[in-house]
């Protein structure tokens, strides 16, 4: 594996205290426990797809434990984990995006992001979330893969618009300022 | 909004504590909670989580509006519960013991009352925990004991920067939000989703581009001054064990146990008054 940067470290850093700040900003849809469409989640696909995936299963995991622990003073662990495998999933491809070098552009990688976000997504909200809420709280399967699935669409919805966007937006504005060529 | 919860200076036997034991504690008290469902147990951690609190000297008023919100969800979960599976309980506890029917297929039982309430409490003793463990630990030396029980220090490093630049990112949310505010950008729930999604967006965009910004200047100073050069480093804010440490670290450890033999003695999570 490779070695961690400082890039990677600072961006594990200040990426986690980004998406632990927007764990409150929050667009209601409809009532379902401890459910809403969460514009961090395309915070976190985005880290992972610029930095990769140990900085994406980190920013996930420590965002959510943090974010649940200072705004509501209690961790949903069981909603923890499956934080950070829709980081490291999406990370996988980091090096195939390119964003920063301006290679997010093209279609081809914007679908490959949207494959791979609703793969992450579908592994982190269907089956992980829910069997460990069944391992932890016991709590009546029904619900708790109800809640995955809705979990799952707005997480694919948001990342898909959002994520996306901003994933464009900002490998038009990195690649520019790479028109400098190394001396051969 | 509601207030963070952040580290406070004080002078507890609590705050007193290395972090390594906090850690340690906080690790092991989680893993109880998440594992059992046995109510002796709970209550037992409800009764003592409580004790800690009054120990290290935190007021309600820290508390309060968290707990309130708390509730709010734990209400809508346990309603959740019962709504998609009023059995569960029967099925956990093997017996049911009607005690009047509510409509349709939906009769309330002593034993679906009793596992809800175990469901409640189970989360009520992760609460002081956390509380206490944010409110009475150094981020500079959480980072260090996390550090100290093994996790590499660019992980650790993350997450004091984390905690260190919380506050700043919160600050500059609120300025980006006040600017697109008076610019006449709605940020109430008003609007139909697509709009939603648009005005957060106009806040997540500059956020996130100054976010970028920051990691950028943040890690070349880090460079310059030869960060992670060395596989080793040392710590500050370290504090050494004391004897105060080693002994809540022994104690937590066979509550640990105790509380896991009890647990599993019978090969069953669940702590059954039902069974005569």
């Amino acid at each position: 594996m490779k070695k961690i940067g400082i890039k990677e470290v600072v961006a594990m850093g200040i990426g986690t205290a980004l998406f632990v700040v927007l764990t409150n900003v929050q667009i209601p849809i409809i009532i379902v426990p401890n459910t809403g469409m969460q514009p961090r989640m395309a915070v976190l696909a985005f880290f992972a797809a610029v930095f990769g995936p140990v900085v994406g299963g980190v920013v996930g995991f420590l965002g959510h434990a943090l974010g649940d622990a200072i705004f509501y003073s209690s961790v949903w662990w069981s909603w923890v984990f499956p934080e950070a495998v829709v980081g490291a999933v999406i990370g996988i491809f980091a090096g195939k995006f390119a964003v920063k070098e301006g290679g997010f552009t093209n279609a081809r990688n914007i679908i490959l992001f949207n494959i791979s976000q609703a793969v992450a997504n579908a592994a982190a909200w269907i089956i992980v979330a829910p069997v460990l809420d069944i391992l932890f709280y016991k709590e009546p399967v029904n619900k708790v893969f109800a809640q995955g699935a809705v979990a799952f669409l707005l997480n694919v919805v948001i990342i898909g618009i959002l994520g996306t966007l901003l994933l464009v937006a900002y490998s038009r504005i990195s690649g520019k300022s790479s028109d400098l060529k190394a001396e051969e | 909004m509601s207030r963070l919860i952040s580290y406070e200076v004080k002078d507890t036997p609590v705050h007193r504590l290395s972090g390594f034991t906090k850690l340690v504690f906080f690790i092991l008290w989680c893993l109880v909670s998440g594992l059992t469902f046995d109510t002796r147990i709970l209550i037992a951690m409800l009764i003592l989580g409580l004790g800690i609190y009054v120990l290290a000297g935190i007021r309600w008023k820290q508390v309060s509006a968290v707990f309130a919100v708390i509730m709010f969800f734990m209400v809508l979960n346990l309603l959740g519960i019962f709504f998609f599976a009023p059995y569960q309980g029967c099925e956990i506890y093997g017996t049911r013991s009607e005690i009047v029917h509510l409509f349709g297929g939906y009769t309330l039982t002593r034993e679906q009352l009793f596992y809800e309430f175990n469901v409640l409490i189970k989360y009520f003793t992760v609460i002081p925990a956390v509380f206490i463990f944010l409110v009475t630990t150094d981020p500079s030396e959480l980072a260090s004991s996390l550090n100290s029980v093994g996790v590499p220090y660019s992980i650790s490093y993350s997450l004091e920067i984390a905690l260190r630049y919380i506050p700043d990112i919160q600050d500059e949310f609120t300025r980006i939000k006040n600017a697109q505010e008076a610019r006449g950008i709605e940020m109430s729930s008003k609007g139909r989703l697509m709009d939603r999604i648009r005005n957060t967006a106009s806040i997540i965009f500059p956020l996130l581009f100054s976010t970028m910004e920051r990691i950028d200047v943040v890690s070349n100073a880090m460079e310059l001054r030869g960060f992670g050069k060395k596989p080793k480093r040392t710590w500050y804010s370290r504090k050494k064990l004391t004897s105060a440490d080693m002994a809540v670290l022994t104690g937590i450890v066979i509550f640990f146990a105790v509380s896991m033999i009890i647990t599993f003695h019978d090969g069953n999570r669940f702590y059954n008054p039902f069974i005569r």
